[in-house]
């Protein structure tokens, strides 16, 4: 029977199935962080239980971490949970990669760059971000708490299928246009729960043109469109990323999962429960203007009416939203002012996406009242910019450089945005609150981000940059 | 975990759609080790004003809905972070069931695992709820073996639930225990199904 990509990891690794038609599924990859992870081992130690396959397990410390420096934890709560994994893991023999490996980094870009994500496999962690390992072509979902613990004792889940749904997406990103902005775009076209119950396979002829970190951007934004889990079919560009990554196979065994990784698409006949189109060639720059990742529309428009909108819970919610976010309708994105620019995130901090943000600041400045600050993924993504140069960009042109975290896109450690400021920002949720009480987020690309940093606010970077140096707009920046 | 067979309960309305898991417990909460203890900080932004007095508008804080157990929510509740915080902070606050139109997935499932039964309720059930948004009723029973909401003049609207999840609720199950079962074909699973991938390389 023909099978969708989806389907074909589900059902490789369905151990059972219970009379109701819940599967049991077998987990090969199961990633862990501080956060979401105390309560699960402290259930195991009550219970008397042990980690089943430490092996396919593997932390890190990310969501908590200060980025000025991570050895010095001021908030004794979060000293706690950090010292908790560190002792968690020592007793379950779980790898960890703690604040002083070359390894540590936030979980979704770690993954990847380790060479522990690998098309095929099952992954989950406690976290919605998850969909980002989806993009090499792995079935990769976030979990709760009680998950995390399940899989912990057991190596696997009990999950009803989703349905399928096609995401196809086709044409070319015009030069400034990026990943970001379609999965923003795709979004805002949408809404935020069309995935709602679904397992998204990203396909189109977009998809072969785009680098491993654009695909994981897009895929890990699939659950702000509802959806746990978003796929892409892995290709010559996904094998040829992960060959010599330091959990890759190598040798023979390289070869053999090369091999089975070209079986790892969608039959010709098999067919998805529902399927949505964009076509990305005419995108714009995005930014969000509202307070879920939906609210928002190319940089070349303006902040809507309430009275736009057809439905009324969504006029009210448009309306509480504006009212949050300090906007008048009609105003133009490009109008708005910003006093915090962060770049980073598990959506937006891989090297490409810091060569992008770089090859706009480079000789120039942040807009003065404008605090700016990149936070790369993963200490080799630190470690590669540094190679490059690229810290040094940023230091000239103003902004801060910091050490590897979650950082600012959520404001667990100490990176926050204060009430009523506006920050520009390559994170994934604009929730009310969700960089700090009464913080005003706006997402956007890198190089949306990096603009919006030197002029202090939004810009269009097509033209910005065909009028001051044609660095992105000629389309030679970020493909090295 | 406790049980839920049968439950009735004061209802208390949060007529909002979008309720992200932020806003049932913002982040500066999740640093906690412990499982419970979450209650206080439920809606934390939206329940207590800046200065940390208790505000006055917020729903949840009316005097006619204080001690409900039974939570009526918009469209797509819980969405965004998979945070099991949110349903700890419900259930710790003494919220039992959440009824809503929609919910996000990773929500929804986190229910289970902790004794709160999420009921979805559609079009026209969804409409007969107005009385409760009127503030015009207050007070309804759920029974999950019969897949029923109780409502106001005797009224019973029915609703949907996976069987599985259903059993697990009302014998109060331990998921692990129950996988446990299951170690053979775990075992044998890993000695005989897997794809070169799957090996553990490093």
């Amino acid at each position: 029977m023909a099978k969708t990509l989806f389907e074909k990891i589900w059902d490789q690794h369905e151990v059972t199935r219970s009379d109701d038609g819940q599967s049991l599924l077998y987990i090969d990859l199961h990633l862990v962080h501080e956060v979401t992870s105390p309560q699960a081992f402290e259930g195991l130690r009550l219970a008397g239980r042990s980690v089943r396959r430490p092996d396919q397990t593997f932390a890190t410390m990310d969501h908590n971490i200060p980025t000025d420096n991570p050895f010095v934890v001021s908030d004794s709560i979060a000293k706690r949970q950090i010292d908790a994994l560190a002792e968690n893991c020592r007793d379950f023999g779980v790898p960890l990669a703690d604040r002083s490996s070359a390894q540590q980094g936030i979980v979704h870009v770690i993954g990847p760059e380790l060479g522990l994500t690998l098309p095929g496999k099952t992954i989950v962690c406690g976290d919605s971000h998850t969909a980002t390992h989806g993009a090499v072509g792995a079935l990769a979902f976030g979990i709760g708490t009680s998950e995390v613990e399940h899989v912990l004792a057991t190596q696997c889940l009990w999950q009803s299928k989703p349905r399928t749904m096609q995401v196809e997406l086709n044409g070319r990103l015009a030069p400034g246009v990026a990943a970001k902005d379609v999965i923003l775009a795709l979004i805002a076209e949408y809404g935020i729960r069309f995935g709602t119950g679904y397992a998204i396979e990203y396909t189109g002829s977009l998809l072969p043109n785009l680098s491993m970190a654009e695909r994981m951007t897009i895929c890990n934004m699939s659950i702000e469109a509802g959806a746990r889990a978003g796929l892409m079919a892995p290709d010559e560009v996904t094998i040829g990323y992960l060959k010599g990554r330091p959990y890759a196979p190598k040798g023979e065994d390289w070869e053999q999962c090369v091999a089975s990784w070209r079986e790892l698409t969608t039959d010709v006949d098999a067919v998805y429960d529902e399927t949505v189109v964009l076509n990305v060639s005419s995108l714009s720059p995005q930014v969000t203007w509202g307070t879920n990742p939906g609210m928002g529309g190319g940089v070349d428009g303006v902040v809507p009416h309430p009275e736009d909108f057809a439905d009324e819970m969504q006029r009210r919610a448009v309306e509480q939203a504006l009212q949050y976010m300090g906007l008048t309708p009609g105003t133009r994105l490009t109008d708005i002012p910003v006093q915090h620019v962060f770049i980073g995130s598990c959506t937006n901090a891989r090297i490409e996406d810091l060569r992008l943000a770089a090859a706009v600041v480079k000789n120039r400045k942040v807009a003065s009242g404008v605090r700016a600050m990149v936070v790369p993924g993963s200490k080799g993504v630190k470690r590669q910019a540094e190679l490059e140069g690229l810290d040094e960009v940023f230091r000239e042109a103003g902004f801060e450089w910091r050490e590897p975290g979650c950082s600012m896109c959520l404001g667990m450690n100490p990176d926050l945005v204060p009430a009523g400021e506006r920050c520009a920002s390559t994170s994934n949720r604009n929730f009310e609150g969700r960089q700090g009480r009464g913080a005003r987020t706006h997402l956007l690309s890198p190089a949306m981000a990096a603009a919006a940093a030197v002029a202090g606010h939004f810009v269009d970077v097509r033209q910005w940059d065909l009028e001051q140096t044609g660095g992105v707009a000629d389309g030679t920046v970020g493909s090295a | 975990m406790e049980p839920l067979v049968r439950h009735k309960g004061k209802v208390a309305c949060l007529n909002r759609v979008n309720v992200d898991t932020d806003q049932v417990i913002p982040k500066q909460f999740l640093k906690r080790i412990e499982r419970s203890g979450y209650g206080p900080f439920l809606f934390y932004d939206w329940r207590y004003l800046e200065n940390g007095e208790v505000n006055s508008e917020f729903e949840l804080n009316q005097p006619e809905v204080q001690g409900a157990s039974i939570l009526l929510a918009g469209d797509n509740f819980g969405c965004g972070s998979s945070r099991e915080h949110a349903v700890w902070a419900l259930r710790d606050y003494g919220f039992r069931v959440i009824i809503a139109p929609s919910f996000a997935d990773i929500f929804y499932n986190n229910c289970f695992k902790n004794g709160v039964l999420p009921v979805t309720l559609k079009g026209d059930s969804w409409s007969r709820l107005e009385p409760y948004f009127k503030g015009n009723e207050r007070w309804m029973t759920v029974d999950l073996e019969r897949q029923e909401v109780e409502i106001c003049d005797g009224m019973v609207l029915s609703f949907e639930i996976d069987p599985h999840r259903k059993q697990m609720l009302i014998e109060g199950l331990d998921d692990i225990g129950l996988t446990l079962r299951y170690q053979r074909f775990i075992e044998e699973y890993e000695q005989e199904q897997r794809a070169p991938y799957q090996k553990v390389y490093g």
